[in-house]
């Protein structure tokens, strides 16, 4: 065992050809299936006009449609999801591990089926005579799905780390509920909650299993950025398809940012 | 409290329950028979030979490339390490269609790597290789974001009791380090799986969807709507459904503890 | 400001935290509640500020009946033992709590506020949050907190547990002293009988949910009314059905007619004092406290023989 007094002294070896070999893997890996990809795109959403293709009035159309209903819908799924997210670790009920394992059901089941599945509730055939097939209602039913988990999710660690002797001391310093809620639990969960609706948001917006069936994308009726693009590929229009990705690339890059600056925020008071 | 538990509990039956129950009722709502006749088409089997297949390659590359990738980012200092944190992140944040486009743009005629593959007579493009790349894409980070706090909790402690006890770095990694990430690894494998199998915008985008070729099961239900073949789409997509409950009982049983890391 | 207990129990599923508990608090007198875990002393406290809610017995407070009463509703301060700090509120924020939730007007808060800080020793700190605190310095604003709204009744739920033990020692006697100033009636929940004895004016010693002794420390130490809580509040030695304090058996090295026989084991020195533990006959350990002085003369060794005679002895029926 020659090599253990050396071991002691440097417990983790550093600067070894292990380690070189894992950053270069890492690295070729990374590049291969995203970076170069992802090059590829910005660099042809260059070669076109770039200012005309997202310019373009069907392009706008697309877009608006898009944040304004990833918007919508993330913001629907913040206030139930908090609340959902409250009910499952504050509460106790028959069912609830069942209740909890549900939530993650969009994260599971293919998009495509869920189309599928919404068309059949909410479509012609609606077995509850609710027809909102190929409209916005059906587009906003669809991202309502996708994004259901991401609040609760993000929402139900900090809850249940939060130490509800901080809640009984407001109380016992004369704070009603209401008060407690708004002062204590709100601000120390707010992180949560943001983080949950930015995630939701990009997923929103990036949407296109769940609304190739149900949108029925209609141009500037119900047409998304995700199908515009999807549909401008289809009749060969790289570069105008490129333009509007390149758009959504850059709002993904933004959530991500976002997320990582919340992530900051939330820990802020925890740094000495 | 009680009524946020109605309010709750309503709001998810609703949004969750509605849909996975109508596709077990329209699927046998002509019949068992019928059922299993639509699957048994060669385009319908040969579709989920293809999405089995494109699993079963991309999740061991993504496990992996989650497990080096997440000791790489806890355990070691190199510049950049933050770009690598957004990459790993970005698949979470980017649409599936502009994944698709973007592999597109790359492999396809004008794009940087056309020559290189066409030249050789080897496809990418329409053909299973830019079929894995896309589903390899969207499913990257799963296993990486489950490990790296996973490993941040455990401490680098009981690694550097192996070293002073003589153990190599691989031994070190595959007798100590690898059992304590255990069932993150697992968990996340789940999520890339159900992930894989999921799989739509990105993998029709760089498909062309060629009937009974490149098409996977989640191409062959909007093909089977598409060509008014009700029947055929719901089977496929009760058999997807099916795997996704299991998929939701398995990542129920191994979630990691809330407050406390899965060991 | 007193605090009445009549026959107040409580339990968690099977477990039975409080049986039948009734004590009387003395308007101004700082009491102490003091018991091993699971002795209800912590559920005590908590039915009196209204953080649980007994299955059957009432509380007074000053003549009051706030049995039924939420926490908000009885004037109570409760300092907790992890502090329950508003993480995301700076020291000062922390300590105006009560006071804005109460609508006092801006000036109002500000000059309490820095009254309170100065008493607690905070001052200059104000702008700080609880992360950049240390223990101490946490629980300190946690007593101010409470402080601020001028409750009846200050409760405390093992404030010095998490503390080490020197800032346990220092933030104790100022506790002692703070009383002595403001003269609150406070309920103090300890598991440490040093601490108990030290600061109280009256100790209710607690036993799996009953009280088995009120009584001022002297007292409780001299004239304790059951075995638990002889052997629970000092040291005590078993001899048949007797027991003996450390301090009052004689070491002698040769036997007469009232002794019995003991092996030396160890000798402790313990500065002033000496602690022999001896074992017995029959297997038995005894611990002896002597002074250094009675120690030096009688020249014990490890493995002697010497022979051991109580002077004072209690037993129970």
């Amino acid at each position: 065992m020659a090599s253990a007094p050396l071991a002691v002294h440097r417990a983790i070896p550093r600067g070894s050809a292990g380690d070189a070999l894992s950053l270069g893997f890492v690295t070729a890996f990374l590049s291969v299936v995203v970076c170069l990809p992802i090059a590829a795109l910005v660099w042809a959403s260059t070669e076109g006009d770039f200012w005309t293709a997202v310019t373009g009035p069907e392009a706008v159309a697309a877009l608006k449609l898009t944040l304004l209903l990833a918007a919508a819908a993330a913001l629907l799924n913040a206030v139930l999801g908090t609340i959902t997210a409250w009910v499952l670790v504050r509460d106790d009920f028959r069912g609830k591990s069942l209740v909890n394992a549900v939530i993650d059901l969009p994260f599971a089941l293919p998009t495509i089926v869920a189309g599928l599945v919404l068309l059949a509730l909410y479509g012609p055939q609606s077995p509850i005579g609710i027809n909102v097939a190929f409209t916005r209602t059906a587009i906003f039913l669809a991202l309502l799905f996708v994004t259901l988990p991401f609040v609760v999710r993000t929402v139900q660690p900090v809850l249940h780390e939060l130490d509800t002797e901080m809640e009984d001391a407001a109380r016992s310093l004369g704070a009603g509920n209401r008060t407690v809620f708004r002062r204590i639990v709100l601000p120390t969960i707010l992180p949560g909650i943001l983080s949950g609706v930015t995630l939701a948001f990009a997923r929103a917006v990036g949407e296109i299993g769940a609304l190739v069936i149900i949108s029925g994308n209609l141009p500037y009726r119900t047409e998304v950025a995700s199908v515009f693009v999807f549909n401008r590929i289809q009749t060969g229009d790289r570069s105008g398809a490129a333009a509007v990705a390149v758009v959504l690339l850059v709002i993904s890059f933004a959530v991500l940012l976002g997320v990582g600056a919340l992530r900051r925020l939330a820990t802020r008071h925890e740094r000495v | 409290m009680v009524g946020l538990r109605l309010v709750a509990l309503a709001y998810l039956a609703i949004i969750l329950l509605g849909p996975l129950a109508m596709v077990f009722w329209r699927t046998f709502e002509h019949g068992f028979h019928n059922f299993w006749s639509t699957l048994s088409q060669p385009s319908t089997v040969h579709a989920f030979e293809m999405t089995l297949l494109i699993t079963a390659i991309a999740v061991p590359l993504n496990t992996v490339f989650g497990i080096v990738c997440a000791l790489a980012i806890v355990r070691k200092r190199f510049p950049g390490k933050g770009l690598v944190n957004a990459f790993v992140d970005l698949p979470l944040a980017l649409s599936p269609v502009v994944v698709g486009l973007a592999l597109f743009l790359l492999y396809g005629r004008g794009g940087w790597f056309y020559h290189l593959f066409a030249d050789r007579g080897i496809s990418i493009l329409f053909a299973l290789p830019s079929m894995v790349l896309a589903t390899v894409f969207v499913s990257l980070p799963f296993v990486a974001r489950e490990v790296v706090p996973t490993l941040r909790e455990i401490g680098d402690e009981q690694e550097q009791a192996a070293h002073t006890l003589g153990a190599s770095g691989w031994q070190t990694f595959r007798r100590v380090t690898l059992p304590s990430i255990r069932w993150a690894v697992v968990y996340g494998v789940v999520l890339t799986t159900a992930r894989c199998l999921g799989e739509y915008g990105a993998v029709a985008v760089v498909s062309g969807r060629i009937e009974g070729k490149t098409e996977t099961a989640t191409l062959r239900v909007q093909d089977q709507y598409e060509n008014f073949n009700l029947a055929g789409a719901y089977g496929i997509s009760l058999v997807l459904a099916t795997i996704a409950v299991c998929v939701l009982v398995a990542m129920t049983m191994l979630r990691p503890r809330e407050g406390a890391s899965a060991r | 400001m007193s605090i009445v207990v009549s026959g107040v129990s409580k339990r968690f599923n099977d477990f039975v935290a409080l049986d039948d508990v009734s004590i009387d608090v003395a308007g101004g007198s700082l009491t102490a509640l003091l018991g091993p875990s699971g002795s209800g002393k912590s559920t005590l406290l908590r039915v009196i500020a209204g953080l649980e809610r007994p299955d059957a017995g009432t509380v007074m407070i000053s003549g009051l009946n706030v049995t039924g009463r939420p926490p908000q509703e009885r004037g109570v301060g409760f300092v907790f033992q992890h502090y329950a700090a508003f993480k995301h509120m700076t020291v000062w924020d922390n300590v105006a709590f009560g006071l804005s939730i109460r609508k006092r007007s801006k000036a109002e808060i500000e000059k309490r506020v820095a009254e309170l800080l100065e008493l607690v020793q905070l001052d200059g700190l104000s702008k700080r949050y609880p992360a950049q605190l240390s223990g101490g310095q946490r629980q300190r604003m946690g007593l101010a907190r409470a402080l601020a709204v001028d409750p009846e009744v200050l409760l405390l739920d093992e404030p010095f547990g998490a503390l080490d033990a020197r800032v346990r020692k220092e933030l104790r006697a100022w506790l002692r002293r703070l009383h002595d100033e403001t003269h609150t009636t406070t309920v103090i929940v300890t598991h440490d009988q040093e601490e108990a004895m030290e600061v109280a004016d009256e100790v209710v010693v607690m036993n799996r949910g009953r009280v088995e002794q009120v009584a001022n420390p002297r007292d409780l130490y001299e004239h304790p009314a059951s075995e638990f809580v002889m052997t629970f509040v000092g040291q005590a030695n078993r001899l048949g059905d007797a027991y003996v304090r450390p301090h009052d058996l004689e070491v002698v090295l040769e036997p007469n007619g009232a002794t019995r026989e003991a092996m030396i084991e160890r000798i402790v020195h313990l500065g002033f004092e000496v602690r022999v533990d001896l074992v017995r006959e029959d297997g038995e350990p005894l611990s002896v406290q002597l002074t250094r002085d009675e120690a030096e003369r009688l020249e014990l060794d490890s493995g002697q023989i010497v022979f051991v005679r109580p002077t004072r002895q209690t037993t129970f029926s």
